[in-house]
Order: structure tokens, then C-alpha cells, then sequence
């Protein structure tokens, strides 16, 4: 009766996937506008410096710049619903064959990193947690502070710095893929991307878990569970990781979400080719098509994410998924 | 038989080498339910889960032996202890809803015991035995109820599943905390006789651990009463409630108010000692009208003053010799004709979202009354009292104060109604802003309404402290350097510093120890007399009904049940629910000892 999802929660449900989809849209609109005030024009970026002011109004006209900015943008958002993304202003190659590849180079950066990152977190924060104010717990803290206090592009340089140039020279510092090569090919060339996306979620994920680990441990009912002669591992792994498991599945949302991100900077200290790298070329060329896309999958990724945090929190948690009942 | 026997028990502070209990000693037979009374900071939660090898965070059990069922708990390792705790010696905390796994079905959370203290069992012996287990506390035995999980029970359900966990495995000894603290009285009653029941039937030694002096005379067969970490008097029921001998437990006894019959309620001047701050000698002697320079040096010794019956007291033998005297009983509540009438409520109905909460309540205040508004909890008393002072918006009706009509929402009102009419919260650890101190918080009614410097309101401050009978250097301290009595007073003067007619106490003494309570109720008593303020007194606490109020109104699921004068509603109480109320309600002087035919059996779970 009370395993599946309440009638109202289903309601729920859909009203979030309907919220998420007009957050989206209202994403797409911000994105069409941002794109609109880069200083540059796109046609004189794509002729460059010596075109004819002729060529340049010609090349408008086609590109249909010429326009206003609501059709412009109708238009825009209409091919992207058919799925015709366009074309790239610089490649003239379809934008959906630039950056398919590309998305999933990226997916596999963010996947393996999550893969690593979430576990380990709730295990560092786990232990932390339960030795509170000992010397792991002490030194936990103090390492996730630093962390934290390095932007990532920081972090990436200085995992370089340490192993692929003066120090030690056992990784390649930065990631030779070829179009259409598949990233976990190389794994050699993966390890410090990855290394640098986890350096910059741990901190605070282990320190989210460890927070709601504390809390739990000072809960009545896991005094009452030691009372009833419950061991300590199974206090543990029964009453307390349940329960504090579900801040920390939104923080994962988070911290996924910021992933994403995150690989912005990252691909671009190793030169790594992903959406984040394609985003800083296109920004650099005024390719609007291709900065609105990876904008858009970006957006999409952050809502999603953030969905199936909420979703995962009330299944977790009887007293949201049977409300209502 | 002995189910356990304690030894010079004590419990330190850790690093400070502050005791929080010491010298305790005590048994339990197999069988009898031993009460153990005490006011907050007592010890005496501390003392009682010693039994399970427990001290909480930053204690620990420093000296003594606890042995049960010939084996030593103390300095058992937490293997050992793990092995003991559910199994030989079980625990019932005070609040059944943070006590539960939320995440974890009824059934799970049941069957766990069997996982570790007999993982032998068969499965269908487990669950034949949680099924008669459930059945026992009462509860139902069904598959569907046991995959339930806790927040799908109510508060009296939830604390009959804490039950059924401590009686599973049939324990040689229970250790009871309070547990039906949070509960309405008729649901206390019926906690209480399975309680009593499934002791005796099982024959397990029961420690009932609680701050209420009613419920321990009816349930337990001996009472032991702690004060600042020591036993101060320890005897049969019977002995400590018909012939008390320490001064501490005459004068807790004389702050208790009864149903039966008004009596002065005495106060104990003073605050329960916190560990550390305990003074020498006989720790109660500040407090102590008795006490001799003696009292202040030297410690006293357990006196056995007839077999049986043991008195931490230097001059027990002489206070055995002279009864105490009973405090004197009052006559009728003040009658007579009524004064002006102040607030008149008329046909409310008041609506949390679509659900209705009031249904066409009246009443009317008049001026120098006192009127109680009674019921359980869920009954809307408080939703009343919040649509008068105006914090809730969502009723319909008409409210008139001195016969003009009061506006729906408090700031809405006219600046002098709202100094007419004052409200006082249940909890005086809330109500007070911790960033300002209490002249802060006293002045600035005195600044929004009456315009007043600051020189002369602090001559008001100082004033009204000493009205409350707070020292006026009170002024400059914080909240929480202040005890909960002190804080409720302070509650109180800034209720008072806006000269208020109308005085709105929303159960404002039930996170309070009986000798507070006692003298926060002659305060307010003063207050009507000398003043002739008007109170509207909510309380679910009938024993207060009949010591301060003087007319009473009963209220059941939103609706008004039975009102009129407190002598004649609480004497001759015309509705069952009244009588239910009145029955349930546990008292001191009716029966001695725990006699089972006591407390209302018949009542059924309205769940």
C-alpha cells in the first residue's frame, strides 16, 4: 500500500516535470537574450576583418539576423523542437554532430567522477561523522576546508604541477582525442580531469554527510537502537545511514549539477574535448548556435538533476511518499 | 525476588569531576514498579538509565555496582552491554516520536530484537510472539498495522510500540522515562494500567522515572525522591504520600494541585541546583524553611525512620515525629456577582485550511475573573485563545472587547486594545528574544505604547521585575542565564508592563516544574486580586483548573462541552467527556498504593 507513490504524489510529480520543462524554456529565452548582447556580430565574426560590408548584410540575410528578435528567436526555438539544432556559424557542420560527441565525452567525465565522488564521500563523511572531534574527523575538516577554498581551475594546475611536469611525470597532462575517439580508450589520460572534478566535490558532499551523520547519531531513536542492544555497525549502517542519506541525495543533486559545470573549467586546463571546451571556442568565435545549445543541454542537465534528487528524496523517505494517503 | 540491586551509584560529568548523581541505592523485586519522582536537573533520567550500562554524551558512571540478574553492569564492555540492553534490561523513552526509526516499519523495528538476542528463533515463533506482544500493549496485531511505519500512528499508538519493544523479549527489568509526558490524560491512564499490567503478568522490576508526583502515587509500590543527584526520601507509596518526612518531599507534595479539592499551593522559594552549582552540606538547605546552620556543613546520612522507609535528612527523626501539615484547604472559588464583562466571544468558527477547528464557540470574561479553558490536545483551546489576541486570521464570529468589536488580525487593532488584551506562550524557552536582554524586551512595550524616556521606563522595568518577584538587576541578564521559572516571570512582566485587563495564559506553565508552577499560579492569583485582571487560563491540567480558576470551560474536537463555575463542573461534572477528563486525571491522595482498579480500564483507544 505504501511502497509505490500516493495519488497525490504522482500529481506531484507531473507538476515538476511540467515545472522543469518551463524552466527550461525560460532558460532558452535568457540564453537567446545573453547570446543577443555579446559584443560582436556574428557575421563579421565569421568573414572576419576584411569583409565587404556588402558580404557582411548578405551574410546577415541569410542567417536571417536581419530579423526581429522574437521571430528570430520562434524560429530558433521551433527548429530546436523538430530537433534540427542548425548549423554551426563557424564549421558550417550541424551542430548536433558538433557536439554529439563532444556531450558524450563530457557525460563520461561527469560519470566516472560522480561514480568515484559519491561513494567516497559518503564513506569520508561517514567516518568522520562517527569518530566526531577525533584525529580522522580533525583532519577531514581541515582538508576539505583547504579544498574548498581552491577554485578548481587551481586544483587542476597544481595536480599538472605535481604529476605530469617538475615533480613526478607519471600522467599525461593534457588529452590527446582524436573526433570520435572514445575517452575510456585512454583511461591514463582520464585520471587527472577526473581527479580535479572529485578534489572539487568532495569537500563539500563528505562535509554535507558528515553534518547529517552527526545530527542522526544525536537522534533519540538512534540512542533508542544502542538501547535495544543494536551493534554499533549495524547502528551505523541501518539507523543512521538511512536516514542521513537523504540531505545528502540532494546534496549529490547539487553537487552533480555543479559537475556539470565544473567541466567547464576542468576540460579546459586539459585541453580535455568536451562541452566545456566547445563552449569557450564557440564564445571565442560568436558561434551563437553552438554557445545556445551547449547552454541549453547545461540548463536541461541542472533540472533533471535536481528532479531526480527530489524524486529520490521522497521515495526514501516514508513520511513524504505516504503523504497524502 | 530481586530483579536488581544498585550500590553507591554514581555519575560524573566528564573531566570536571562534577557528580550528577551520587549515593544511590536502591532494589528492585521482580514484579514491583519503583518510582523514582524528581524535578528537572534532579539526576534522576541520569540515575535510570544507568541500569542499561548508559550515561549520555560527556558522563559517565564513575563509581558503584548495578547488579542484575547476578550479573555487573558496571564496567561491562559495550559488547557485553549490547548483549544486555533489550534483552535483560529494557528502556521506555519519554517521547515515543523521535523514539521511532521513521525510516524503518513497525515490524522491522520489532523484529530486530530477535536479530540479535535470539537469532536462534524461528520465524514463526518471532512472529507469534510480536503479535502477542502487540496484542498485550494493546495495539493491533495485524500484518498491515506492523508495516506501517511511525509517523502513520498517533502519539498514543506510537508510545504503545515503544512499550511493546521494551516487553518483547521479557526483560527482568524496565526502565520507564517519562513516558507518558506528552500524552492526554486519558491516554496516560490507559498507557499507564498496561504498563502495570504487563509487570506484574511478566513479573519484570519496573524504575518509573517521572517529575509527576500523581502518576507515581498511583502506580508504583515504593517511590524514591531524588534531589540534586541524591535520594532524598525513599519508602513505600504509602509512606511518602501519607506521611512524608523530608521537608523536600512535604513541600513537593504541597505544590501540587488537586482536582479533588482546593488547597493553597505552596512554592518552593528558589531553583533546582544544576550539577556544579549545588551547594554544600544538605543540598536542599537554601531552599529548606527547617534548615540550621548544620544543615549548611554537614551531609547528611540516610535515616531509617520505620523499616522500610529511609530519610536523607539531618533531623529526620524529628520531622518523623511531627506529620506535616496539610496545606489548608480553600474554600469555594470566588462567586458572587460578576463584574463587568470585559471580552465577549460569540458563535466562532475558526478553520485551519479547510479543515474546521472551532465550532461556534462563546464565552465572556469579566473583569477580576479568572476563566479556564480545559480540553486535550487537538481540541482547539489554543486556536481560541489565538483567535482573541488576533494571530489567527482564518474564523469567522464576532469578538467584542468592552463592548467594542475587535478586528480579525492583531494589527488590525486599535494600539489600545492590543495593550488591553496580553498573551503569555506555553514556553517561556520561545517567547523570549535570546539577543536582547530582559530590560530590551521589557521596554519596549513600554516605548511602542506609551511613549515613555528611557530613564522612567527603567524605573517601570525595575518596577514590574519586583512585581514578579524577580530581583530588578534581573534587567541586564540574557535569557539564558535565567532558569525556566525566571524566564516564565519574565514572560509574565512583559505581559504586565503594558497594563494589560485581559491576560491570555496559554499553558503557561506546563514545561515547568511543580514548585515553579506553584509559585508562577500565586503569582497570577495575586494579580487578579490585587489588580482585578481578567484571565483566560488554557490549560489541559484540571488539578490548576480548580486552584486558580473560578469558572471553567470544557472543550472537546473544536466544540464547547460543559462550562460554568469551577466547583460545580469539577464536583458534578454533566458530561461524560468532562467525567472521562476527571477520572483520568491522577491523584495524589485517593489510593496508597498502586491498586489497579484505580485508573479507568474501560476507556477504549478513540484510534
Amino acid at each position: 500500500m505504501d511502497g509505490r507513490f500516493s495519488g497525490s504524489r504522482r500529481l506531484w510529480l507531473v507538476r515538476r516535470l511540467l515545472l522543469g520543462a518551463a524552466v527550461v524554456l525560460l532558460v532558452s529565452v535568457l540564453v537567446f537574450a545573453a547570446t543577443q548582447v555579446l559584443p560582436g556580430d556574428p557575421a563579421r565574426a565569421v568573414l572576419g576583418h576584411d569583409a565587404t560590408p556588402e558580404s557582411v548584410a548578405a551574410l546577415r540575410a541569410e542567417l536571417g539576423l536581419d530579423r526581429p528578435l522574437i521571430s528570430q528567436y520562434l524560429a530558433w526555438l521551433g527548429h530546436i523542437v523538430t530537433g534540427d539544432l542548425g548549423q554551426s556559424l563557424v564549421t558550417r557542420e550541424p551542430v548536433a554532430a558538433l557536439i554529439g560527441d563532444r556531450t558524450i565525452n563530457s557525460a563520461v567525465l561527469v560519470v566516472i567522477s560522480a561514480a568515484i565522488v559519491v561513494p567516497l564521500s559518503v564513506f569520508v563523511g561517514a567516518l568522520a561523522g562517527r569518530r566526531r572531534d577525533r584525529k580522522f574527523d580533525k583532519a577531514m575538516l581541515v582538508v576539505t576546508l583547504g579544498l574548498t577554498a581552491l577554485p578548481e581551475a587551481i586544483i587542476a594546475l597544481l595536480l599538472v604541477i605535481l604529476f605530469s611536469t617538475s615533480v613526478l611525470r607519471l600522467l599525461p597532462g593534457t588529452v590527446l582525442l582524436g573526433p570520435g575517439q572514445n575517452p575510456l580508450g585512454q583511461p591514463a589520460q582520464l585520471v587527472l580531469p577526473v581527479a580535479a572534478l572529485v578534489l572539487g566535490v568532495l569537500p563539500y558532499l563528505s562535509r554535507l554527510v558528515r553534518g547529517s551523520v552527526i545530527d542522526v547519531y544525536e537522534s533519540e531513536y538512534v540512542r533508542i537502537a544502542r538501547l535495544k542492544g543494536v551493534p554499533e555497525r549495524v547502528v551505523l549502517r541501518r539507523h543512521v545511514l538511512s536516514n542521513a542519506l537523504v540531505p545528502a541525495i540532494q546534496g549529490t543533486a547539487l553537487a552533480l549539477a555543479y559537475l556539470t559545470g565544473g567541466v567547464v573549467v576542468v576540460e579546459q586546463v586539459f585541453n580535455y574535448p568536451g562541452l566545456g571546451t566547445t563552449l569557450v571556442d564557440a564564445v571565442n568565435n560568436r558561434d551563437f548556435p553552438v554557445i545556445q545549445m551547449v547552454c541549453l543541454v547545461f540548463a536541461a542537465c541542472y533540472v533533471i538533476f535536481n528532479l531526480l534528487g527530489d524524486v529520490l528524496t521522497v521515495y526514501v523517505t516514508p513520511r513524504l511518499r505516504t503523504a497524502g494517503q | 525476588m530481586t530483579a536488581v540491586t544498585v550500590k553507591g551509584l554514581r555519575v560524573d560529568l566528564d573531566g570536571r569531576g562534577v557528580d550528577v548523581v551520587d549515593l544511590v541505592d536502591f532494589e528492585i523485586a521482580a514484579g514491583e514498579v519503583l518510582g523514582l519522582v524528581g524535578e528537572s536537573g534532579s539526576g534522576k533520567t541520569t540515575a535510570g538509565v544507568t541500569l542499561l550500562g548508559d550515561a549520555r554524551r560527556g558522563a559517565t558512571i564513575a563509581g558503584g555496582s548495578i547488579v542484575l540478574g547476578g550479573q555487573e553492569v558496571v564496567g561491562l564492555g559495550q559488547g557485553q552491554l549490547a548483549k544486555l540492553r533489550g534483552s535483560s534490561v529494557a528502556y521506555v523513552p519519554q517521547d515515543p516520536a523521535m523514539a521511532l526509526n521513521p525510516a524503518l516499519r513497525l515490524r522491522r523495528q520489532l523484529d530486530e530484537l530477535f536479530e540479535f538476542h535470539r537469532p536462534d528463533m524461528p520465524e514463526p515463533d518471532r512472529d507469534a510472539r510480536i503479535k502477542a506482544t502487540m496484542r498485550e500493549v494493546g495495539l493491533d496485531d495485524s500484518d498491515a498495522f506492523l508495516a506501517r511505519f511511525p509517523h502513520q500512528l498517533s502519539g498514543g499508538q506510537q508510545q504503545r510500540v515503544t512499550l511493546a519493544l521494551a516487553f518483547l523479549l521479557r526483560p527482568r527489568v524496565i526502565v520507564l522515562d517519562e513516558p507518558t509526558t506528552g500524552l492526554d490524560v486519558t491516554t496516560q491512564a490507559r498507557v499507564l494500567a498496561t504498563v502495570r499490567d504487563l509487570c506484574a503478568s511478566h513479573q519484570v522490576a519496573a524504575l518509573y522515572v517521572t517529575h509527576d508526583m500523581a502518576v507515581v502515587a498511583g502506580l508504583a509500590h515504593r517511590v524514591m525522591v531524588m534531589y540534586a543527584g541524591r535520594i532524598v526520601e525513599a519508602g513505600p507509596s504509602s509512606r511518602i504520600f501519607g506521611e512524608p518526612v523530608h521537608p523536600y518531599t512535604r513541600a513537593l507534595i504541597a505544590a501540587v494541585p488537586q482536582v479533588s479539592e482546593r488547597r493553597e499551593l505552596t512554592a518552593i522559594p528558589g531553583d533546582t541546583p544544576m550539577p556544579g552549582r549545588r551547594p554544600g552540606g544538605c543540598a536542599f538547605h537554601p531552599r529548606c524553611k527547617h534548615a540550621d546552620p548544620a544543615c549548611a556543613t554537614t551531609v547528611p546520612e540516610p535515616v531509617e525512620v520505620v523499616p522500610g522507609h529511609i530519610v536523607r535528612c539531618l533531623h529526620a527523626t524529628r520531622f518523623a515525629a511531627e506529620p506535616a501539615q496539610p496545606a489548608p484547604a480553600l474554600t469555594a472559588g470566588r462567586t458572587g456577582e460578576r463584574g463587568e464583562v470585559l471580552l465577549e466571544v460569540t458563535g466562532v468558527d475558526a478553520f485551519h485550511g479547510r479543515k474546521q477547528v472551532l465550532h461556534d464557540v462563546s464565552l465572556t470574561l469579566a473583569k477580576g475573573e479568572c476563566l479556564a479553558l480545559v480540553g486535550e490536545s487537538g481540541s482547539g483551546k489554543t486556536t481560541l485563545a489565538r483567535c482573541v489576541i488576533g494571530l489567527h486570521r482564518n474564523h469567522t464570529g464576532t469578538m467584542t472587547f468592552q463592548g467594542a468589536p475587535l478586528a480579525t488580525r492583531a494589527r488590525d487593532r486599535s494600539r489600545e486594545s492590543r495593550r488591553a488584551i496580553q498573551y503569555i506562550f506555553q514556553s517561556p524557552y520561545n517567547s523570549l528574544n535570546p539577543r536582547r536582554s530582559i530590560g530590551e524586551t521589557l521596554r519596549e512595550p513600554l516605548k511602542v505604547l506609551f511613549g515613555m524616556s528611557a530613564a522612567k521606563a527603567a524605573a517601570e522595568v525595575a518596577e514590574v521585575l519586583e512585581r514578579v518577584s524577580l530581583s530588578p538587576a534581573a534587567a541586564a541578564s540574557y535569557p539564558d542565564q535565567l532558569s525556566g521559572g525566571e524566564r516564565q516571570r519574565v514572560a509574565i512582566a512583559r505581559a504586565l508592563v503594558c497594563r494589560p485587563e485581559v491576560l491570555i495564559c496559554d499553558e503557561i506553565t506546563s514545561a515547568l516544574d511543580v514548585s515553579v508552577q506553584a509559585s508562577i499560579v500565586r503569582l497570577l492569583r495575586r494579580l487578579q486580586d490585587e489588580e482585578g485582571l481578567a484571565l483566560l487560563f488554557v490549560t489541559h491540567n484540571l488539578g490548576l483548573v480548580r486552584a486558580v480558576a473560578d469558572h471553567v470551560v470544557a472543550m472537546r474536537a473544536g466544540r464547547i462541552v460543559e462550562g460554568g463555575p469551577v466547583d460545580d463542573v469539577l464536583d458534578r461534572p454533566g458530561d461524560q467527556f468532562t467525567r472521562d477528563l476527571i477520572a483520568a486525571t491522577p491523584e495524589l491522595s485517593a489510593v496508597p498504593t498502586g491498586d489497579p482498579s484505580r485508573l479507568p480500564l474501560s476507556l477504549e483507544d478513540p484510534t
